[in-house]
């Protein structure tokens, strides 16, 4: 289906996140849309798909205007769209799933979808159990689920806003394999995302949006210095970050066991030295979350010792690993990490140590607005976290990791944001580095658990390897690990 | 970890259908559609909620055309009894105090995301307590101030009581503060039955005009000629100020708003969660606890039935028409405290019942709650979605990982 927009426009109050965007998309494509967090990627998709309207602009499919107002007319006319966060109902069993958003009459067919739901999955390869809880599928999982139920509604466009953020390798690769099957069946697929690799390697086209307008359209091959001058309108150097290690030990993990109702992590024995960073790489569920929550003692190990400092925290509660200098930051930002309702500085006021039960709110505004210049939040203090930006949100959640702090547990700390926000946040952990803070991270993008960590520990269904060396680790290398070469099978 | 109290499944915030801040912080309003109405922010508010008092008091107005009766002299008949004499003024204080006592504490619980239902036994076992303490001394020769301090302090503490009861067993026995305050009310109302009919009942056959009334010097004092005591007065004032003062100015107010909006986040930020829930029903328990006791020692001197009327209740309203905002609640409580005694003669001058007042009130509330919701409708969309517009399936919760079920 070609898919044309006509100077589309949207404001948020004083943000014009598009300002007069057109682009043409002929059936069959790979269109790659490029841009950094806030360029209005997601807005112009959101138009695009019905979950907003446009102040100003027209939407044309196969050369006919299509009036997009909702969602379902999206899908009517034959637009679906894939968000960041899969939009399932976790509740559900995944044939339940498929069929809520189908249309037509009250009865349903469960034995014929069923059917239908098994015959699309072996179509492209996927293998999903219908009467799974969707709760207990993974992100990749969920994403292949939906794409599924959008072609069965008739997609005939795909849009998929992030599709890689959150997911395994393995699972992006399938997922590519399947969006290039798609457009060989001449569907039109929107592939959003700030990740220039994968768009290098995926798209036919590439549209680059910036501050809410379109600044440039490239084919493929693309010239990728070419695509970063469009995306930031300057070129960013990363340079290699040296390692700042020292000699005594945070985190000492002895025979640490673990588990959960679904997996069974370690025996594993790790010691984290101050100023050093460690990797945590695996496919998704491998069971590295778990290590970093025993870490920061929001789980009990089944097994095993923890010292901190020297000090036994085995089975100490999450308050004396606080106190202690440790720090956990959630991959879940509005979920676990801010509180939606408050603004800047109340969340500053909260993860400040304080004296006295008054508060200062002039010296607190100031204290935020210190922040927000020093971790280059878009925002002021008396915003509300809800009303930043994803990215904002993930440079304030780390703009509140007290200061100093021993130890930083990060879960995902970059997901989601771009080039240059990757770059910003890394030298701000590294800075806290050099003052003696170990950090654990988790990550799922390989180049930064190489590129940011001073050794890589990688799990395999919750066995843990011994870390590598990051300096002597080829992205090649971490990723046959990552697949469970090298790691003994369980005994 | 599992000690954890689940997340509040009710926002109050929800309920106004507001999501802006709530706290004397000015929250920043960047330029919006409003701007381009040419009215400003506050007058456009200000012109909503004048508009739902005047829906409100044509719905009244309707109901009581349909009742037969002439709306006009119904009202003019309210505010004579409410502010035509001075007696009628004092009597409004009268019920403003355990009124506006009674709106503070559930601003607290309120605040950290509790709906303390319970509030009206709380009140109920103030007023209990008060009655214990003046029993067991008024026969005594301690002297009438300490037998009253001792009686007030004691309420507060029968009040808290009853409300760390309702929250430990939402904290540690997983039900849900309604449910629990809802069954705490009735037993006591029991309780309170049981004690005048039983053990307290006056000398001969108990009655429902309820204890005998305790001796004149264990009366807190009241202005010559009024029902109202300066020191009733003064102590529920001083409470409000320092509620109010606590959840604006406080890190103790900061920390139960993080807790009452994201448990979760609030625990990673090193907030002892459950001991703030605890805490919350604890101070809306001595509010209540308070409003009780003075009911007891400054209204009535003795216990009676529904020592409570229903002032919890009419709180928990004033709450959510100033959508909980402190500021806010002192004058509105007034007005309806102002309503409440207005109402009472209209029994008798024009033969409607006095629950005119109540229409009045319940209609007021849901009428500005349409309000809010109307106008974020209509002009607040775009602001709340500034800048980055939340993905609609953000503010579910999803992914059930196992942190969630860690906390």
């Amino acid at each position: 289906m070609d898919v044309e927009i006509r100077d589309i426009h949207k404001r948020f109050g004083a943000v014009r996140a598009n300002a007069g965007i057109s682009l043409r998309v002929t059936a069959g494509t790979i269109q790659g849309v490029l841009g950094e967090n806030g360029a209005g990627k997601s807005t112009l998709m959101k138009i695009l798909s019905g979950f907003q309207p446009a102040d100003r602009g027209e939407i044309l499919l196969d050369g006919r205007m299509a009036h997009i107002g909702s969602p379902a007319d999206a899908i009517r006319a034959g637009v679906g769209m894939l968000h960041q966060d899969p939009m399932d109902f976790p509740a559900f069993r995944v044939i339940d799933d498929f069929l809520v958003g189908r249309p037509g009459g009250i009865s349903l067919s469960p034995g014929q979808a069923r059917r239908e739901l098994q015959a699309q999955a072996e179509h492209f390869g996927f293998s999903l159990e219908p009467n799974r809880e969707i709760a207990r599928m993974t992100v990749g999982e969920r994403q292949q689920l939906e794409l599924l139920r959008l072609l069965w509604q008739g997609a005939g466009v795909l849009i998929l806003d992030e599709p890689t953020t959150g997911i395994s390798a393995p699972q992006r690769e399938t997922l590519f394999a399947i969006l290039r099957q798609l457009a060989a069946e001449k569907k039109t697929v929107l592939f959003v995302s700030h990740k220039l690799d994968e768009v290098e390697r995926l798209c036919h086209r590439v549209a680059v949006l910036r501050q809410g307008r379109l600044v440039g359209e490239e084919s493929a091959p693309f010239d990728t210095a070419q695509l970063v001058r469009l995306m930031f309108g300057k070129e960013i150097v990363v340079s290699a970050p040296r390692s700042t290690a020292r000699e005594e030990t945070v985190l000492t993990l002895e025979g640490i066991e673990v588990e959960d109702a679904r997996l069974h992590v370690g025996p594993t024995s790790l010691e984290v030295r101050a100023g050093e960073v460690l990797g945590l790489a695996g496919m998704e569920g491998s069971g590295q979350s778990l290590l970093l929550r025993v870490c920061a003692g929001l789980m009990s190990p089944v097994a095993g010792r923890l010292l901190l400092d020297g000090h036994d925290m085995t089975h100490r509660p999450y308050r004396s690993f606080h106190d202690r200098g440790v720090a956990y930051v959630p991959a879940a930002r509005l979920e676990q990490g801010l509180v939606p309702g408050l603004s800047l500085t109340e969340h500053v006021l909260l993860s400040e140590r304080h004296r006295g039960p008054l508060i200062d709110w002039k010296r607190g505004r100031a204290k935020t607005a210190r922040r927000i210049h020093d971790f280059n939040i878009r925002g002021e203090p008396d915003n509300t976290v809800e009303s930043l930006s994803g990215g904002n949100q993930q440079r304030a959640l780390l703009a509140l990791v007290p200061d100093p702090a021993r130890l930083l547990l990060l879960e995902h700390p970059t997901r989601g944001l771009d080039v240059e926000s990757t770059v910003y946040i890394w030298s701000k952990l590294k800075q806290r580095c050099t003052q003696g803070t170990a950090i654990v991270f988790v990550s799922s993008e390989l180049e930064e658990l190489l590129r940011y960590g001073d050794r890589v520990a990688v799990l395999f269904s919750g066995r843990v390897s011994a870390p590598v060396s990051a300096a002597l680790t080829s992205v090649e290398e971490l990723g046959e690990l990552i697949g469970g070469k090298g790691l003994e099978p369980a005994a | 970890m599992n000690r954890q109290p689940s997340q509040p499944e009710t926002r109050p915030e929800t309920v106004g259908g507001d999501n802006t801040s709530t706290t004397p912080v000015a929250a920043h309003t960047p330029r919006s559609a409003l701007g381009r109405t040419g009215l400003s922010r506050g007058a456009l508010n200000v012109a909503f909620q004048a508009g739902a008092f005047l829906v409100a008091l044509v719905i009244t107005t309707l109901v009581l055309l349909v009742a037969g009766a002439p709306p006009f002299a119904a009202y003019g008949e309210i505010v004579r009894g409410a502010v035509g004499s001075l007696q009628s003024l004092a009597d409004v204080t009268v019920a403003w105090v355990p009124l506006v006592v009674c709106t503070f504490g559930l601003l607290v619980t309120f605040a950290a995301g509790l709906w303390n239902i319970g509030v009206e036994g709380q009140i109920m076992l103030g007023a209990v307590f008060a009655t214990l303490v003046l029993r067991l001394l008024q026969d005594t020769n301690a002297p009438a101030w300490l037998a009253l301090t001792l009686a007030i302090s004691a309420a507060m503490v029968g009040g808290g009581l009853w409300a760390v009861l309702a929250g430990v067993l939402k904290a540690f026995g997983g039900v849900n503060e309604i449910f629990g305050g809802l069954g705490l009310n009735y037993v006591a109302t029991a309780l309170s039955l049981w004690l005048i009919f039983g053990p307290w009942k006056r000398p001969g056959v108990g009655s429902m005009s309820g204890t005998e009334p305790f001796p004149e010097q264990l009366w807190l004092p009241q202005f010559s000629g009024l029902r109202l005591s300066p020191w009733g007065l003064g102590l529920a004032v001083l409470a409000v100020v320092i509620v109010g003062v606590a959840l604006s100015r406080t890190y103790f107010g900061l920390k139960l708003k993080a807790v009452g909006r994201n448990m979760r986040a609030a625990f990673l930020l090193g907030i002892p969660t459950w001991q703030y829930v605890l805490a919350a029903f604890l101070v809306c328990g001595l509010m209540a606890g308070l409003a009780g006791g003075i009911q007891v020692t400054a209204v009535y001197h003795r216990l009676i039935p529904s020592i409570s009327s229903g002032y919890g209740f009419l709180g928990l309203l004033v709450a959510m028409l100033v959508r909980y905002r402190a500021l806010w609640a002192a004058p509105v409580a007034l007005f309806y405290a102002a309503l409440n005694i207005g109402s009472i003669q209209l029994p008798i001058v024009l033969k409607l019942d006095s629950s005119l007042a109540g229409v009045l009130q319940g209609v007021l509330v849901l009428c500005v709650i349409l309000a809010e919701g109307a106008r974020q409708r209509l002009l607040h969309r775009p602001v709340s979605e500034l800048p980055a517009p939340q993905e609609p399936g953000r503010g579910a919760p999803e992914h059930a990982t196992p942190v969630e079920d860690a906390l």
